[in-house]
């Protein structure tokens, strides 16, 4: 039985001299994540590996799970580990690894060893060779291929000695932590929560904003953004979600501005707040879940003329996805069953039969220059009454 | 702000009395009636108590009254309990086209199970149609369920004719009413209605949640659809819910007194908000027009131009609770079953909403709502989708 797994991480190892700060924002995100989840754990960090040692009341499967939410690890290896010692021990232990794991297969296998620790008798190759040679006698059923084996077995004898052979893939990306924050536009649909799991994956904290429009919006549609957020917040940590009452706003475009327009100007407006909360946090960038031609307001020129608005990046990562290919990443994350429960959302409550859909920056200008005087109360006045929700 | 509760049709709120012997029954008096001891005995009075105050208001046997855990499991008992006992004999069953879920699923269920159902259609006034019931019974049929009062318009049915047509017709069938919007609004007495099974729900009457009962006619025989430990004389197995149980038979004897008085009451309020709403523009008020044909608690209106969700969150926010008759537009979910069967046009079934009254409303409330609605509609039908 074992009670360590070894993470592996990809890109952190190429960042330099700022590899620590990855690996600490791993390591933290690792202890997030399993601080959710019952048993005593701890993180060790040893010469380029990261380790979670795993005591108490602990369920493997939930270990597990909880370690597949972490950005910046790629695999995750249940590992057995002992004191280095002779190689006869080494030997008495492999076999019996062999034994507990894979009793009774006909699997091919390799054995790849690694003599860190040089003191150590035999070299890499001996300790490859000699171990392959043991694992054949006591278990005749099974059989080398060094090319192509579907077991390899990992030994690693460093100041304590290490065997594994599983490699649970975890979900990749950067730690959270490592990139800077970022506002996610938050609805209740589909691809916004999708969105901000894709740039989080990339160690990006994520801040969101949602819009909502009571009595046009109930209640309801705001807890189930509030339980959109607490799934990305599994994989992203912590959200600040910031729910900004819109009402007074639509209506005012609706009232002065021509109705095909209507929600062109209000994604507009949604821009701005959005853009003054990031600013307010510090955050880098916004996040939308807009993909190229997906519905009126996301045409190239519905971009151009939402994007117009905003003085900072707006990061759009399923710019180039299909619908069918983000039903597929929120149903892998879990966002999908609860995106889909029928509540209006302030998007579409007046939404016009015949939308724009190549509106010209000028001409939506001059739109809302109708709105001139009575705006930007409004909009203050939005941002004044916002409610701050920390979603974990 | 002051709370107008008008969902009355969904939840009525207890009664302190209620209260009081819930707790008792899960504080002091928490035994099991199946134990020999003495806290067993205890519990078991609660029961007997109980089912003694119901029985009473029906003018039954004790013996005809059995506890549920609501008005959609004993629906479910009396349709499916009946079609199972039945099925030797026939496999003909009857209800309307504006049942409550509890009574359409149920029946949708057996439809599957190979029974053959049918369902008599309903007029625009949401009654069923007595003539099409006297041409679809058939000497197999055996079973035929339908409501009392609907839950969504208010429309009351002619129950005693309906039974003695059915009895007529189809001598082995039994005659199921779903009274959950009816006990405590009439008074009802089965043996001389005809009714062999009748359902009903505690918290529609100032009860707890999670109670309800099933009338089962002396000598109708139907079959249980929960097995276990054999409580309620093998028929509806699982540890009795005292508190439930006690505060329901609390709850129903209280509803039959002063029964005249009250009931008159409630219905002088909901005329007055019927007229109320009559003098509003773009109003279209479902159900019957003769007032004998109405329940005394239900109105269901349509404002048209309003979303019904838009209006039920409007008035939330002044304090007045309502239910939608259906829900938003733009997901086009579809329309009730009552609002279907009647036939209602979508502008209608779009912005129907229920007001559904109670003893414990005023005059004063009704002019409330009323007044509200003067003031939201126009802004409301100001803004909507075009």
């Amino acid at each position: 039985m074992y009670n360590t797994y070894l993470i592996k991480y990809g890109e952190i190892g190429l960042k330099g001299s700022n590899r620590h700060v990855f690996e600490d924002a791993l390591a933290k995100q690792i202890m997030r994540a399993l601080r959710r989840i019952s048993g005593e754990f701890s993180v060790r960090k040893e010469r380029g590996r990261v380790y979670v040692n795993c005591a108490g009341d602990w369920d493997e499967e939930e270990t597990v799970s909880a370690l597949a939410h972490v950005f910046g690890i790629v695999g995750i290896c249940p590992v057995y580990e002992f004191p280095a010692g002779s190689y006869e021990e080494l030997e008495q232990h492999m076999l019996e690894y062999v034994a507990g794991e894979y009793a009774g297969s006909h699997a091919s296998f390799k054995v790849k060893a690694k003599r860190v620790d040089k003191e150590f008798p035999k070299n890499s190759m001996e300790v490859s060779a000699d171990l392959g040679g043991a694992i054949l006698t006591h278990f005749p059923d099974m059989r080398v291929d060094v090319h192509n084996p579907e077991i390899l077995f990992d030994v690693e004898i460093r100041d304590r000695t290490y065997i594994y052979s599983k490699v649970i893939p975890g979900p990749g990306g950067m730690p959270v932590g490592s990139n800077g924050s970022a506002m996610l536009c938050l609805s209740g649909g589909i691809d916004s929560p999708v969105a901000g799991w894709m740039i989080a994956k990339r160690g990006v904290t994520i801040d969101a904003v949602y819009f909502h429009a009571p009595p046009y919006t109930s209640d309801r549609a705001k807890e189930k953004v509030v339980d959109l957020a607490k799934k990305v917040a599994e994989y992203a940590g912590p959200i600040r979600l910031r729910v900004v009452n819109f009402t007074d706003i639509q209506l005012a475009i609706y009232d002065n501005c021509p109705h095909e327009e209507l929600t062109i100007i209000m994604r507009r407006y949604m821009m701005r707040i959005a853009e003054h909360f990031a600013k307010k946090n510090g955050n880098l960038g916004i996040i939308t879940g807009e993909s190229i031609g997906q519905v009126a307001s996301q045409t190239m020129q519905s971009l151009i003329t939402t994007n117009a608005v905003c003085e900072m990046p707006v990061y759009r990562p399923l710019i180039g996805f299909d619908k069918s290919e983000i039903v597929e990443i929120a149903q892998k994350i879990g966002t999908y069953e609860t995106s889909i429960l029928p509540f209006e959302d302030c998007c579409t409550i007046f939404v016009a039969k015949h939308p724009v859909t190549k509106p010209i920056p000028e001409i939506i200008e001059r739109s809302e220059g109708k709105l001139k005087g009575m705006i930007e109360e409004l909009v203050a006045a939005a941002i004044d009454t916002a409610e701050l929700i920390k979603v974990e | 702000m002051r709370e107008i509760y008008l969902d009355n049709s969904a939840t009525t709120k207890p009664s302190a009395e209620v209260i009081d012997i819930v707790v008792k029954t899960m504080t002091e008096d928490y035994g099991n009636p199946s134990s020999l001891h003495r806290k067993g005995l205890e519990a078991e009075r609660y029961m007997r108590e109980a089912r003694a105050q119901i029985a009473g208001t029906l003018k039954a046997k004790e013996s005809e009254i059995f506890f549920t855990s609501g008005g959609t499991e004993s629906n479910n008992w009396a349709i499916i309990g009946a079609a199972l006992a039945a099925r030797r004999r026939g496999t003909h069953i009857l209800t309307t086209w504006m049942e409550h879920p509890a009574v359409a699923e149920p029946v949708r269920f057996l439809e599957k199970m190979g029974f053959t159902c049918e369902r008599i259609p309903v007029s625009k006034e949401g009654l069923p149609d007595l003539e099409a019931l006297q041409g679809m019974l058939r000497k197999d049929t055996v079973l035929v369920s339908a409501m009392y009062v609907n839950n969504e318009i208010g429309s009351v049915s002619p129950v005693a004719k309906m039974a003695e047509m059915v009895h007529r017709e189809a001598p082995d069938a039994l005659f199921h009413v779903d009274a959950v919007q009816a006990y405590s609004k009439y008074r009802i007495c089965p043996s001389k209605l005809g009714i062999d099974l009748l359902s009903a729900s505690g918290h529609k009457f100032h009860g707890p949640k999670g109670t309800g009962f099933l009338y089962i006619r002396e000598g109708a025989r139907i079959l249980p659809i929960i097995y276990g430990g054999g409580q309620q004389k093998g028929m509806r197995s699982g540890t009795d819910n005292v508190p439930g149980i006690a505060g329901m038979g609390l709850a129903a004897a209280r509803a039959y007194e002063n029964f005249d008085e009250k009931i008159s009451s409630i219905r002088e309020l909901r005329r007055r908000l019927e007229a109320g709403l009559r003098g509003l523009p773009g109003v279209v008020i479902h159900g019957p027009s003769e007032e004998e044909l109405k329940a005394p608690h239900i109105v269901n209106a349509a404002f048209i131009g309003v979303g019904s969700e838009v209006l039920l969150h409007v008035l939330e926010e002044s304090g007045i609770y309502i239910s939608a008759g259906s829900a938003c537009s733009t997901h086009k979910r579809a329309a009730s079953p009552t609002l279907s069967a009647i036939s209602a046009p979508p502008e209608e079934t779009t912005s129907s909403v229920r007001f559904s009254l109670s003893e414990e409303n005023t005059g004063e409330e009704i002019d409330t709502v009323l007044k509200t609605l003067r003031e939201v509609l126009p802004r409301l039908r100001k803004y909507r989708a075009r």
